[in-house]
């Protein structure tokens, strides 16, 4: 981003604040613009112009520092506050009431103080509707420690378990409808204050670390020391406790720090967990999210948090986390001091150039920060164009998982893309400065770019949940939001360019040798051509049989194809393929990438080529007046494809239409993601695997052919 | 400091008479013991038959008749057994036999004591069957047949609980109702402690505070089950005073607790809030987060031990309150009888349930007491023996 205008600005205070703003984004994007050829010579015409031009979005940010960079913060609002009408800030939490004074101060502003639970309710709806992978589960004793959640299309209701100094069980039924269910005075202060008395520990942080270092069992009366054993006819196993410090009835023993901290936390932890699932059961909800700074990524009350709720449900009820939870106060305040923005009726997207992930300790460089060395953590959210849905032909959304390798869950797996992107990466960011040859300083950002994504990758090797799931999906977005920050919107665009216009040169000779061939083998041709004109051995001939019969059926009513790449593939590929579904009586809805992504074909690049071939070939051209062939746009700049993440047009396009059957092609669609989608109607999912890896994985040889066609079960 | 050296009437207790003790007694050989080993404490209903005919006295054997002399003309046992005499329940008929039931509790860790002296004194030769629940009963059910060759008999703590309470509620207090209520919880001046009729008790969550907290539902005479349980309990109040205020006895606990002031430890609502939290409908007196004012350094200085052993009652005591509200909610009861030593003596405590169940119910739900709060165990082992016949 080239320039940041501040527009809303919210303070939130534990012993950190919680910078939340809202800014309008200037960046860089790649437009292509159809050229008039009427009367020239359009051989030797591009075929299209490409210009970039500045665009702006709106962007919210979300910076967690120290209260003692209080007035750092401060310092870097006020600078930013130039273009702003802003004339009230909205503050919530304690520091809304200790830092009042200073901000107005400073600032010239009103400070503005908004409920605390409302702001944090407001911002967990939030993240919940939009970050993916922003829930997770805690598992102790696995190679995954965070096993992150589907998001299910419906967040409610569920309850909220905030755990600060007390604790406060909160349902959430609708964005608006919320109540407090019940609470608990045993919170995060009884832990620290009580901590604080028994050890003489003061950092809520070294308590824990005494936790997690004792042992329990010496301060604690277990069942096995009332009983001698377990309470068989109970149920009850010996080292359940019977009673929390029921050792320590003695003045005449010592204790160690670390063994009363344990004991502590175990007791605190236990007690919410049980209340927690008291309310759960008496309100009959099994969703229940956990936060407050008790929690606040902290592995180890989260693994307390988690054993007591397994504990007390019975294994019926899964403790939840949240990404980022430590923003949703800051995220719900601001959200209430944007409602003239309307920030719910767009979806958002994580940006994962700007954001630093869970856990992360990482000092990432940034413009208030460079002078100083504070650990801080933030997060960015892009606003995207318009509202993304579900697919409606998903046939279970909430279980609909995109990707189809689990990094997170898989480390050899983990392990040789991460090794991939690193030896791709020099090539990445050669591409990117070639890309702009006039730019003077297309170098210097190509270097930041190669920077940045590889501390990314490193940060992804020590913590590969930083993001939520680690796949292959996220590693190309991530390096997609990476060029985008340094302003590489498009490298791809001449070579886009090229390949289209060659590809057009050829498509009637394709069309006319294709029209020569009997039934049969078009059919084959046209899958063929589908997978991109590669070399390869047609050695899948048994799964395209099932196929074949189908064509000799009746015409499908309406085909959804989620094209791929630029050049030979939609041109040669895609096209011949439409053509023949048209010409079959099935209309065409083909959807294209709204921004760009590696070589894939965008949308208003497929427009330019659409108008070209329907000046050409008369059926595409007939089926474009009579909007038999209709163009949309997926939502996504990812070269892969999330089906519970799409554009709202086409989601209602697919339900007029009445789509029956999904096409979905390429490696980044229907292989690193939708291999394992399942779908209410027909699918076909292809793709050649270029890679010998994968290919070795799912069973197979490089460059051999993944030709999926899937009839629902009925 | 353990029974055995400070019993009273040692050199009386070394018979070995292999005889039963008196046929009169419909098959129960005497003496009647009820035995309730918990965590902490053991507690021990013993019957003193006062019907005793003369024939019958003559019949008696000596380690016997010592034992009921020894019971019965103590309040102390040793350094740490005592007799509740005020608890004792007079004239009461068991199984067609007169008599006055005693109520005797001690340390656990005495126990190994207990059966020293049980040994010593050949109580096995009396041919009685000692009937025991809690805990303890399995932990010491080895101890009981290597060191005093007595095989116990372990009843079921739920069953023994229940039963106990149904009984001792049934034949009331001396004349006077066993089973009370605070009216006007809510209201310091008008709150006082009246007599309630658990005539017909079901459904009844009933609370039991030892060292730890179980908590059951009970529908009816044969049904009833355990509900859920806490580890903050009685153990748990007295273990934390110990180790912050360096005090070791309970009742050294409940004193200075009655002296402290909890709020100066404590964080209250009105704290965060300036007074009440209306979005929520949180009074400013509230307990935000016990214990949260000794996050701060100035304030941890500032406070004494009695605000800390107050501060400690109020948390575990306001717990147990919210779970047992959360249970009977859940299983749909709206009497909870609080019952278990962690109340003995402890106003404190029972008001603030009664206060609490009343004031987050909106006064649906009634807190219940009853005056022999931690013996209904064992009474339940008592009538277990009599049942067993």
């Amino acid at each position: 981003p080239t320039a940041v205008c501040l527009r809303n600005i919210i303070t939130l205070s534990g012993s950190l604040t919680k910078l939340a703003y809202y800014s309008t984004v200037q960046h860089k994007v790649a437009r292509v613009r159809s050229f008039d050829h009427s009367g020239k010579d359009i051989d030797n015409e591009p075929l299209y112009e490409i210009s970039v031009q500045e665009e702006i979005t709106a962007r919210l940010h979300f910076i967690k520092f120290e209260n003692t960079y209080i007035e750092t913060c401060l310092d870097f609002i006020k600078d930013h506050l130039v273009n702003t009408e802003t004339k009230v800030i909205k503050a919530t939490g304690g520091g809304a009431y200790k830092f009042k004074d200073l901000i107005e101060k400073k600032l010239g502003l009103k400070v503005d103080k908004e409920d605390v639970m409302t702001c944090l309710i407001k911002g967990c709806n939030f993240v919940l509707r939009n970050i993916p992978h922003e829930v997770f589960a805690y598992q102790k004793d696995s190679d995954t420690e965070f096993r992150f959640q589907t998001n299910h299309p419906n967040i409610f209701p569920y309850l909220l378990v905030n755990i600060g100094s007390g604790v406060s069980i909160v349902k959430v039924e609708s964005e608006d409808k919320f109540e407090w269910i019940g609470g608990s005075s045993i919170g995060g202060g009884t832990f620290w204050g009580l901590g604080a008395l028994l050890t003489k520990t003061k950092k809520f942080d070294e308590l824990l670390q005494l936790a997690s270092k004792g042992q329990h069992t010496n301060v604690d009366m277990l069942v096995k020391d009332v009983y001698g054993g377990a309470y068989q006819t109970l149920g009850l196993s010996g080292n359940l406790i019977a009673s929390s410090f029921g050792k320590s009835t003695t003045a005449d023993k010592e204790f160690s720090k670390e063994d009363m901290a344990k004991s502590l936390l175990h007791m605190i932890s236990n007690d919410i967990g049980q209340l927690a699932c008291l309310h759960a059961k008496l309100h009959n909800l099994d969703k229940i999210y956990f936060g407050g700074f008790f929690i606040r990524g902290h592995p180890v009350t989260m693994r307390t948090i988690t054993y007591s709720i397994n504990f007390f449900s019975k294994g019926e009820v899964q403790a939840l986390f949240l990404r980022h939870e430590g923003y949703l106060g800051a995220i719900g305040a601001f959200l209430k001091g944007a409602e003239q923005d309307n920030p719910n009726q767009y979806s958002w997207g994580e940006n994962y150039a700007g954001s630093s992930g869970l856990m992360s300790t990482s000092p990432d460089v940034y413009p208030m920060q460079r002078t100083r060395s504070g650990t801080f953590d933030m997060l960015e959210m892009d606003r995207l164009e318009r509202p993304l849905v579900n697919l409606p032909l998903l046939k279970d959304p909430s279980t609909y998982i995109p990707d189809t390798v689990d990094l997170t869950d898989d480390a050899m797996a983990r392990k040789y893309w991460l090794t991939c992107f690193e030896e791709a990466l020099d090539g990445v960011a050669k591409r990117a400065a070639a890309s702009q040859p006039d730019s003077v300083d297309a170098q210097e950002r190509a270097e930041k770019f190669r920077q940045k994504y590889w501390n990314k990758l490193q940060t992804l090797r020590q913590q590969p949940f930083a993001y939520g799931t680690l796949t292959v999906r996220s590693l190309l977005d991530t390096r997609e939001h990476c060029l985008n920050e340094f302003n590489f919107p498009d490298p791809y665009s001449k070579v886009k360019q090229k390949e289209n216009g060659i590809a057009l040169k050829c498509f009637q000779s394709v069309i006319e040798s294709l029209d020569s061939l009997g039934w049969e083998e078009r059919q084959f041709a046209l899958v063929k051509g589908l997978l991109a004109g590669n070399v390869f051995d047609w050695g899948a001939k048994a799964v395209s049989d099932q196929w074949l019969e189908r064509l000799k059926g009746p015409p499908h009513k309406c085909a959804l194809i989620f094209a791929d790449n630029s050049g030979i593939d939609i041109i040669l590929g895609v096209f011949p393929f439409v053509r023949e579904l048209l010409s079959r009586g099935t209309e065409v809805i083909l959807a294209c990438n709204s921004g760009p992504a590696l070589n894939d074909v965008t949308y208003s690049e497929s427009l330019i080529v659409t108008e070209r071939i329907a000046a050409m070939d008369p059926v595409i051209h007939s089926a474009l007046r009579d909007e038999k062939l209709l163009l949309v746009q997926t939502g996504s700049s990812s070269p892969c494809l999330d089906l519970s993440r799409l554009d709202q047009g086409l989601a209602v396009l697919v339900r007029e239409r009445q789509t029956d059957l999904v096409v979905i092609e390429g490696m980044g669609r229907a292989i690193h993601t939708n291999y394992y989608a399942v779908l209410r109607c027909e699918s076909l999912k292809l793709a050649v695997i270029k890679n010998s890896w994968l290919a070795d994985r799912l069973g197979g040889k490089i460059f051999s052919v993944i030709f999926k066609y899937e009839v629902p079960c009925k | 400091m353990s029974w055995a050296q400070h019993g009273q009437s040692e050199t009386r207790w070394g018979l070995v008479q292999h005889r039963r003790s008196g046929d009169s007694t419909e098959g129960h050989v005497f003496p009647w013991f009820g035995l309730d080993i918990g965590g902490t404490l053991v507690k021990l209903v013993y019957f003193e038959p006062k019907d005793i005919t003369a024939e019958e006295e003559e019949e008696e054997v000596e380690n016997l008749k010592s034992i009921r002399k020894y019971l019965t003309s103590n309040v102390a046992y040793g350094s740490t057994g005592i007799r509740d005499v005020h608890l004792e329940l007079k004239d009461l008929t068991l199984c067609g036999r007169k008599g006055n039931l005693h109520f005797i509790r001690f340390p656990t860790h005495d126990m190994p004591a207990f059966i020293q002296m049980g040994s010593e004194k050949h109580f096995s030769s009396l041919h009685t069957t000692l009937c025991a629940t809690g805990g303890g009963a399995y932990k010491f059910e080895q101890d009981f047949l290597t060191m005093g060759d007595l095989e116990l008999c372990k009843l079921d703590e739920l069953d023994c609980l229940v039963k106990g309470v149904l009984y001792i509620d049934s034949v009331g207090f001396n004349g006077h109702s066993e089973c009370y209520y605070f009216e006007n919880p809510t209201d310091p001046e008008r709150c006082q402690k009246l007599p309630f009729n658990l005539e017909n008790p079901y459904p009844l969550l009933l609370v039991n505070i030892g060292s730890g907290v179980s908590i059951l539902a009970a529908y009816s005479k044969d049904n009833y089950k355990r509900v859920t349980g806490t580890s903050l309990g009685g153990g748990t109040f007295f273990g934390l005073c110990c180790l912050l205020t360096g005090c070791s006895t309970f009742e050294e606990a409940l004193e200075m607790a009655s002296h402290g002031d909890s709020t100066k430890v404590d964080k209250l609502v009105r704290d965060i809030y300036g007074g009440d939290y209306e979005r929520f409908g949180l009074p400013g007196w509230a307990v935000a987060s016990s214990f949260g004012n000794m996050m701060s350094k100035e304030k941890r200085e500032s406070v004494s031990k009695e605000d800390l052993a107050r501060a400690t009652l109020i948390t575990i005591t306001n717990n147990i309150g919210s779970i047992a509200r959360m249970c009977a909610l859940n299983e749909n009861i709206n009497r909870v009888v609080f019952v278990g030593n962690f109340l003995r003596i402890n106003t404190i405590s029972m008001r603030l349930l009664a206060y609490a169940l009343d004031y987050w119910s909106k006064g649906q739900l009634k807190a219940l007491f009853l005056e022999h709060e931690g013996y209904f165990g064992a009474v339940g082992a008592l009538l277990g023996l009599l049942d067993s016949a």
